[in-house]
């Protein structure tokens, strides 16, 4: 039987200081990155227009760059993509002078420099996207909107199961994973495409699931060791949850390379933000939702602070209960 | 759990795998198309009953609102109705299979197209406003007369000729356009003595740039002038200046011709002066076709009107014979005018010069489909190649496989024999998914594609939560058989609720997101309902068999 950390014994919330300062660190160079590079947004949420070009290898990118700036897309971007000869055109303004919600003009200004430079009919477009501000700014709300909606929906269902303390530290490590998540995003350069939103809330998700996985398991525990410290509760959850951790995430960054390999262009950076996520999914359940727990259990402790709610519940309302005061 | 038969168990499992089977097998679907004759013609191809979004199929979605630029909309919700009309019915005959037209939001229709090949063509069938009109050219010289005094007005707004031929950039028409508004103020005083006034102006702006019948070296008809091609945008924004305008000949009004005439090296361009009002609009037409001219055998058009407007057309012909007619479509005006030989009633036709007959294909169906209320401009476009949908379909599949190969060894290496049960378990999760995504009509788009093969690795985390509990609970000293019942038991809570929160993020995704992040939305709930099912159902009825064939099992292979 191979068993990894069977009996594991870790003392994860004793070094919960130093893991205090990893974040910190990697707050500090995710928020480097924001400043240096800023998110690159991709033209889904700033409007604008790509045309992905397979043309034969040797277009001489200057010439066509000039012939786009004739036709009044100052400072478009010019990126060589995949195989040689493929390339991707992206113009982030209107056409000079044109209403920029009406993205023919603007196509049709790239489409013509195009075929000034490579020649009609020598080019096949592959991909189109023309978006107007209009629509890449309502995007940019509804993406933050279901982002803030899933924290709410989420927080009532953690109160509703277990209590809204622990509803209140899962947030805590989410909001942490986000935060990490946009940071390794500008690192990487990565462009903040709907694909890529998608990814941060299933990361999202997945962190979440694994927190409670962890919660489950403190509920339980809970139950079973009522004289036992809540960071002595705390560390056996986490232990005895670590060998399902450590398989599930074995399996999902399993998948997750097989797509970051094999996916393709469009796939890859759904599959690098979702790696990145099981790590800091995995890190903020045990080092940021434990501790927080412990912390708001210490700062408002109660009759039904221990998550004790259902377990009372099921043990029935004639035994007695015992208010523990966790130290934090 | 609720169904503790064993029969009744494998019964539903049987009845699951039946219907995900039924529902994924290949069956006849109908392709609707427009051959390269222009015969709409149905094949029949036998396909997996998986509905493929734009970006793993090739195709276009659009976004489209109304372009009120030329035309204002009174009501636009009511536009946008009557829009959708017309697109479906363009679109209908256009010939695309299971094509989606929606209202988004009060304001915005969404087209998708799939597997269109032509994306040009598909665009300029559903922007073209298809607005017909037929109008009747000055005969009265009307412009030659308002020429000077227009001119007259743009001198004293500062505005001179340009040097040279014909600077035509924007730019420098806002150049010209800078006059002084002290200046302006004046004029507006003595415009109306200045209006009577026709005596040329010397190096007037507009006389320089409007060729007349007179100037021109070049046979034109009434109503005609001619205008080089580069001339066009400033011509046409020193006319809109309110004070010139307001000297454009009273009834009529000026449209541009649709193509270019060639004079000697020069492409121009014609000026038409018509009557502001049509004698009859496209809304009285009842059908149009493509035709070839016996003549030319160029490609026309040929129509036929509605009772009311054969008699408008008649009326207006009738009164008008020896008159030119200019054939005015989406505001440009189609080929010369043609002279009216006689009173024309029900049917005519429109001579498209220098067009293809794909051209007079698709203008008789935008004729038959209707005119848009007002022209739709494409706020968001997205078109993919169908080259690059089975590129990716390709992919997915490779790292599918190579994904579901690794949960495979990593689950039977560590969980042995238990492993196994959960790989099976795994075959029918798989099955049960796509079923269940062909049985909801639901779309398989790329980020669905990838949210599937992530679920393969996520779904076993049901199982491997179970497998770590019953290991847990044997490390107690518990008997195989209790030790599974409460491994599966204790498991549930956290299964339960760690899935439903991933729902929940998944319905918010869907709500927020477009097609293919939607159908990623789609895929992820499917999948985690599907892994609940075959994890908590599929592997206990696994392990029933399994307990029910050696009962006096002591060592779980785990």
């Amino acid at each position: 039987m191979i068993r990894f950390f069977a009996h594991a014994n870790y003392d994860f919330i004793g070094v919960r200081r130093y893991a205090y300062m990893v974040t910190a660190a990697l707050f500090a160079v995710g928020l480097l990155g924001l400043v240096v590079w800023r998110l690159n947004y991709s033209i889904e949420f700033t409007g604008g227009t790509l045309v992905r070009v397979k043309a034969e290898p040797g277009t001489n990118v200057g010439q066509l760059r000039s012939a786009l700036d004739a036709q009044g897309l100052k400072g478009a971007e010019i990126q060589a993509f995949g195989a040689p000869g493929e390339f991707i055109v992206r113009a982030r303004t209107a056409k000079e002078g044109t209403d920029a919600d009406n993205t023919q003009v603007t196509r049709a200004a790239v489409v013509s420099a195009l075929d000034q430079v490579v020649g009609a009919g020598k080019y096949t477009v592959q991909k189109g996207e023309a978006v107007g501000p209009k629509v890449g700014g309502e995007l940019r709300t509804k993406a933050l909107l279901a982002i803030v909606y899933s924290f709410l929906a989420v927080l009532a269902y953690l109160a509703y199961r277990f209590e809204w303390r622990f509803g209140l530290a899962a947030i805590a490590a989410t909001a942490h994973d986000i935060i990490l998540t946009i940071g390794f995003i500008a690192l990487m350069r990565l462009e903040v495409s709907l694909v890529v939103v998608g990814a941060v809330l299933s990361m999202v998700g997945y962190s979440l699931n694994d927190t409670i996985i962890i919660f489950d398991r403190v509920r339980e525990n809970l139950h079973k060791y009522k004289r036992d410290h809540f960071a002595d509760i705390l560390n056996r959850s986490v232990n005895e949850t670590l060998p399902r951790s450590i398989l599930t995430h074995g399996t999902s960054l399993a998948t997750l390379t097989a797509l970051a390999i094999f996916g393709g262009e469009v796939i890859r950076p759904f599959a690098l933000v979702m790696f990145f996520g099981v790590f800091t999914g995995t890190f903020s359940s045990i080092y940021i939702a434990s501790p927080v727990l412990m912390w708001i259990e210490h700062k408002w402790p109660g009759a039904d602070a221990r998550g004790v709610k259902q377990a009372a519940r099921a043990a029935g309302a004639g035994e007695k209960r015992e208010p523990v005061g966790a130290k934090g | 759990m609720v169904v503790t038969s064993l029969k009744t168990r494998i019964g539903l499992i049987v009845a699951m795998v039946a219907a995900s089977i039924v529902a994924l097998i290949p069956r006849n679907t109908t392709i609707r198309e427009r051959g390269p004759d222009g015969v709409m013609r149905d094949t029949v191809i036998k396909q997996v009953p998986l509905k493929r979004g734009l970006d793993l199929q090739g195709g276009m979605h659009l976004g489209l609102e109304l372009d009120q630029s030329k035309r204002v909309s009174a009501d636009v919700s009511r536009d946008i109705d009557l829009a959708l009309t017309v697109l479906r019915k363009r679109i209908d005959e256009f010939g695309v299979t299971e094509p989606l037209i929606q209202k988004q939001g009060d304001s915005r229709v969404v087209v998708e197209l799939a597997g269109i090949s032509d994306p040009d063509r598909a665009r300029g069938i559903v922007q073209k406003s298809a607005f017909l009109e037929f109008r009747i050219t000055d005969r009265s010289e009307a412009l030659d007369k308002a020429l000077p005094a227009m001119d007259r007005v743009l001198q004293r707004l500062g505005v001179k000729a340009p040097t040279g031929v014909a600077p035509a950039t924007p730019s420098a028409v806002t150049q010209l356009l800078q006059g002084d508004t002290a200046k302006k103020e004046a004029i507006t005083k003595d415009s109306a003595a200045a209006a009577r006034d026709t005596t040329p102006v010397v190096g007037g702006v507009l006389s320089g740039l409007i060729q007349t019948a007179s100037t021109a070296g070049f046979q034109l008809y009434p109503g005609e002038y001619l205008v080089e091609k580069g001339a066009v945008p400033l011509v046409d924004s020193l006319l809109r200046i309110p004070d010139v305008a307001a000297l454009f000949p009273r009834r009529f009004e000026y449209r541009w011709s649709g193509n270019d005439l060639s004079v000697g090296a020069k492409a121009y361009q014609l000026l038409y002066v018509l009557e502001d009002r049509p004698i009859v609009t496209g809304s009285s037409l009842v059908d149009a076709k493509e035709d070839i001219d016996p003549l030319t055998s160029g490609p026309i058009v040929t129509f036929e009107l509605d009772r009311k407007g054969a008699r408008d057309f008649g009326e207006g012909t009738g009164r008008n014979v020896g008159n030119y007619m200019a054939i005015i479509l989406d505001d440009k005006v189609q080929g010369r005018p043609p002279v009216i030989q006689e009173r024309i009633e029900r049917r005519g036709q429109i001579t498209l010069s220098g067009k293809t007959f794909q051209e007079a294909r698709d203008l008789a169906l935008t004729l038959r489909a209707g005119a848009l209320p007002v022209p739709l401009k494409i706020v968001e476009e997205q078109q993919v190649g169908a080259s690059l949908g089975e590129d990716s379909i390709n992919k997915g599949i490779l790292a599918g496989i190579v994904g579901t190969s690794m949960v495979v060894l990593i689950m039977v290496g560590i969980y042995r024999k238990s492993g196994g049960l959960a790989v099976a378990a795994l075959a029918f999760y798989i099955l049960f998914s796509l079923g269940a995504l062909s049985m909801l009509g639901a779309t398989l788009t790329l980020p669905g594609l990838a949210g599937l093969i992530l679920s393969v690795g996520i779904a076993v985390d049901a199982n491997v939560l179970i497998f770590e509990r019953i290991r847990e609970e044997l490390a107690l000293g518990k008997t195989v058989r209790l030790s599974i019942d409460e491994g599966f038991r204790h498991a549930m809570n956290a299964i339960v609720d760690s899935n439903v929160t991933t729902v929940m993020t998944a319905l918010f995704l869907f709500q927020f997101g477009t097609g293919p992040v939607k159908g990623f939305a789609v895929t992820l709930t499917i999948g985690i309902i599907a892994s609940m099912i075959t994890a908590v159902f599929v592997t206990r009825t696994f392990y029933m068999i399994w307990l029910d064939r050696q009962p006096t099992m002591q060592t779980l292979s785990i």
